[in-house]
C-alpha cells in the first residue's frame, strides 16, 4: 500500500485559530512563510507556555529574523521585498508572544502579516 | 461470446480514485487580516514628534481581563465598536479643503452619515484609530477589535463604490477594472489603524 506525506510540516503546538469577519486573501501563496504560535503539544518536553514554531521546531525570538532571511532567500531575486508571514495562533495566547515576534519581524524587516483567521459565521 | 468489455472493475477503481483524492486533497487556508506593521525605528533618530489633536485620536485600551476602554468609556464587550469607528472617521468635524471635496465625491448615502460632532475627527485624512493592549491581554479579543476596525474601513470604502463588503475585499487589484475600483474605495481616506506596542501588565 502505497502511503505519502502530504504535510510539509508538523505543527508542534496547538492552533485554534480565531474567527473574524474581514477576511482577505492572498493571491501569491509562494510568498508567504507561516509561523505558528501556541501552546506546546507535547507539554513534559516543551512546558506549557506559548512557543513559537518555524518549518519544523520551536525557535524562540531572537532565531526569527535569521529564519525570515532564510525564507526570503528561497524566494526569486524580485519578490523578496514583498514576503508576506502568516502567523497562525492559537486563540489562549496573550499578546505579549505576539508582540515579541512582531517586534522581530521589524527588525527582519518583513512588515507584511496576515493573522491567519477562519470566517466568522453570522448570528442574526 | 459476448463483444463487450468487461467494465465491472471500472466502478471499483473510479471508487478508489475518489477516495485516494478526498484523503489526499487540503483546502488551503490562506485567509486572515492583513496587516502592515511600522517600519524599524532607527535608535539614532528620535522618534517623530506628532502633533495630533485629542480628537482625531479614537482610543481603544484592551487591558489584561480584556475589559475595553473606548474613548474613556468602560465597555464589557466589542460588539458594536464598528459603529463607533464609522462614525469617527466619517464625522467630518472641520474638514479643510481637500476633505470638502472628498465630501462632496461621496455618495448621498454616505454623506448622511457625517455627524459633524466637534468633538470627533475632522475629515478621514485625520482620523486615526488606535489600540492599545497589554502584554496579557488575549490575542482572540484583540483580533476581534482590529477586525472590528478593518470592517469599518472596509464598510465606508465599499460603500463608496457601491459593493458589498465582501465584494469589496474580494478584489485583486491584478486587472485594471478591479484596481481602480480599489482605488476609488480608499481615495482620501488612508485605513489608519494604530497598534500601539503592549505595556507590561499582566503579561510575561
Amino acid at each position: 500500500m502505497v502511503t505519502t506525506v502530504l504535510r510539509e510540516q508538523d505543527v508542534l503546538v496547538d492552533q485554534k485559530i480565531p474567527q473574524s469577519t474581514q477576511l482577505q486573501k492572498l493571491q501569491n501563496k509562494t510568498l508567504i512563510s507561516y509561523i505558528f504560535i501556541g501552546k506546546p503539544k507535547n507539554t513534559s518536553l516543551y512546558g506549557t507556555e506559548p512557543r513559537v514554531q518555524a518549518n519544523d521546531v520551536l525557535i524562540s525570538s531572537p532565531e526569527i529574523v535569521q529564519w525570515v532571511n532564510q525564507e526570503r532567500d528561497k524566494l526569486p531575486e524580485q519578490d523578496r521585498t514583498s514576503i508576506t508571514i502568516s502567523m497562525k495562533v492559537d486563540k489562549e495566547v496573550k499578546m505579549g508572544p505576539i508582540s515579541d515576534v512582531q517586534t522581530e519581524l521589524r527588525n527582519a524587516d518583513a512588515r507584511k502579516v496576515l493573522y491567519a483567521s477562519t470566517k466568522k459565521t453570522e448570528i442574526d | 461470446m459476448s463483444n463487450e468489455i468487461n467494465a465491472g472493475s471500472m466502478a471499483d477503481i473510479a471508487f478508489l480514485l475518489l477516495i485516494f483524492f478526498l484523503v489526499t486533497t487540503t483546502i488551503a487556508s490562506d485567509k486572515g487580516i492583513l496587516n502592515v506593521l511600522p517600519p524599524k525605528q532607527d535608535p539614532n533618530v528620535p522618534p517623530p514628534d506628532i502633533k495630533k489633536n485629542e480628537r482625531n485620536i479614537f482610543n481603544v485600551l484592551i487591558n489584561a481581563n480584556n475589559d475595553l476602554l473606548v474613548e474613556g468609556e468602560y465597555r464589557r464587550k466589542a460588539e458594536g465598536l464598528d459603529k463607533d469607528f464609522k462614525e469617527f472617521i466619517m464625522n467630518f468635524g472641520a474638514p479643510d479643503e481637500d476633505a470638502v471635496a472628498l465630501f462632496n465625491s461621496f455618495p448621498a448615502s454616505l454623506q448622511g452619515q457625517a455627524l459633524r460632532r466637534p468633538d470627533s475627527s475632522d475629515h478621514p485624512g485625520e482620523a486615526v484609530i488606535s489600540i492599545k493592549t497589554n502584554r496579557g491581554t488575549s490575542y482572540a479579543v484583540f483580533l476581534e477589535v482590529f477586525d472590528l476596525a478593518k470592517k469599518a474601513y472596509f464598510d465606508v470604502y465599499s460603500e463608496r463604490v457601491g459593493l458589498t463588503s465582501d465584494e469589496y475585499r474580494a478584489l485583486t487589484g491584478d486587472d485594471e477594472a478591479s484596481k481602480a475600483l480599489q482605488d476609488k474605495g480608499k481615495e482620501g481616506i488612508p485605513m489608519a489603524i494604530s497598534i500601539a506596542e503592549p505595556d507590561k501588565t499582566g503579561g510575561n
